[in-house]
């Protein structure tokens, strides 16, 4: 699991819909990896936009990375050289780190997801659906 | 072909309709995976031109993903795969990581998105809604898509034809549309028929026969369906047997 994609995975039990609590989810116990992925200025620039960086930093925090600006980087130019460092971190920790095991936790209801071998599960037991 | 096979009214007489699914879907495709995944690598061109137009740095998913084949069909969007099917998620993933593709892979239902409403610029879901086995799910699993569109996203729906006259399989018009269609399960098959995506058979009492649940579409059922659920169609046709639909929120 890419550490993007703990900024749009929720809940999907219905009565967290409307939760703050529901996300972003708590990442626990997590192994983490670093896997070499093409650097895309363009696309993260256009990523970067649609984040909703309170979340990141949260996520960032569970895994122990307390080193983010507070503050989303906004109007980043892929094309100026002045952001080449900023986007390259982004792509290290968005898109070439992975969550390989650990624990999802709903901060509304507490369920708790797994990710297994880099693969989250968010099936509902029966009694959930 | 004209009626419904003894195990047909069996799969039909199951009440709950999760658990027809569960039966008749999701313990075969996970039974299937590594069979299956091995004949699907071809992309079918109209989905490929759809996610091909995506702009750089957009967002999507794709909904029911298989193997994931579609999930570097464009290597400047970003899509989330899920599925039902923990086996074929573990086959996307490993097709996924082989490619140096931005997207990712989950295992999810597709009534159940872990994802918000409002936040994707479009959405595939390619021979997955016709898994659902009432006129309620496969509508309401449309909704659930839609839902999570972003105003102006798309959607991109395919789901297998009735009118099938000219497979081998011959389907027409008529002939029954809730069916079991038989999986061959060949053990040592090396060679491989290129043309063939499906490996339905006629070996129909041999052990390694799994039977996958399908609701066949007649002609206009697809844009019903998405009309009843809230969408928009924006254009749809034809396609090697299929039905396919590009659908918006209205
Ligand atoms: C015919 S395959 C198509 C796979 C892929 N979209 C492709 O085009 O190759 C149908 C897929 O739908 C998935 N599926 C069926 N019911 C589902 C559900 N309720 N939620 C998510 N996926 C489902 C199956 O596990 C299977 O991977
Ligand atoms: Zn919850």
């Amino acid at each position: 699991m890419k550490f993007l994609t703990t900024n749009f995975v929720r809940c999907p039990i219905s009565k967290c819909d409307n939760s703050l609590k529901a996300f972003p989810l708590q990442y626990k116990n997590c192994e983490l990896i670093q896997e070499e992925l093409e650097f895309n200025p363009e696309f993260l620039a256009n990523i970067l936009d649609r984040l909703n960086w309170e979340a990141i930093i949260a996520v960032a925090g569970d895994l122990g990375n307390d080193s983010l600006p507070p503050t989303k980087p906004e109007n980043v130019d892929p094309k100026d050289p002045e952001n080449e460092q900023l986007l390259k971190d982004l792509h290290t920790l968005l898109i070439e780190t992975q969550i390989t095991e650990g624990e999802m936790h709903c901060g509304e209801c507490g369920h708790i997801y797994y990710i297994k071998s880099s693969i989250p599960n968010f099936l509902l037991p029966p009694h959930l659906v | 072909m004209n009626s419904h096979s003894e195990e047909e009214q069996r799969m039909i007489s199951v009440e709950d309709p999760a658990l027809r699914e569960q039966i008749y879907v999701h313990t075969v495709y996970n039974e299937i995976a590594p069979h299956f995944s091995h004949t699907r690598y071809k992309q079918w061109p109209i989905v490929e031109e759809f996610l091909k137009s995506r702009t750089l740095g957009s967002i999507g998913l794709d909904v029911g993903c298989g193997n994931g084949k579609y999930l570097g069909a464009n290597k400047n969007v970003y899509i989330i795969g899920s599925d039902r099917s923990d086996q074929l998620v573990n086959l996307a993933y490993t097709n996924n990581s082989k490619i140096q593709s931005f997207s990712d892979t989950l295992v999810a239902d597709g009534l159940k998105l872990p994802h918000f409403g409002n936040s994707f610029d479009f959405v595939i879901s390619i021979a997955v809604i016709h898994h659902f086995s009432t006129p309620e799910r496969r509508i309401e699993a449309i909704k659930h898509i839609i839902s999570k569109l972003n105003v102006g996203g798309e959607a991109l729906i395919y789901v297998w034809a009735l009118e099938q006259q000219n497979s081998r399989r011959g389907w027409k018009e008529g002939m029954p549309q809730d069916i079991l269609v038989p999986w061959v399960l060949q053990k040592n098959k090396k060679k491989k028929n290129r043309n063939d995506e499906d490996q339905e058979g006629t070996q129909e009492e041999e052990p390694e026969t799994k039977m996958r649940y399908y609701h066949l579409y007649k002609k206009g059922e697809l844009e019903e369906n998405a009309e009843a659920a809230g969408a928009e169609v924006v254009r749809n046709g034809y396609e090697r047997d299929n039905w396919w639909a590009v659908i918006k929120r209205k």
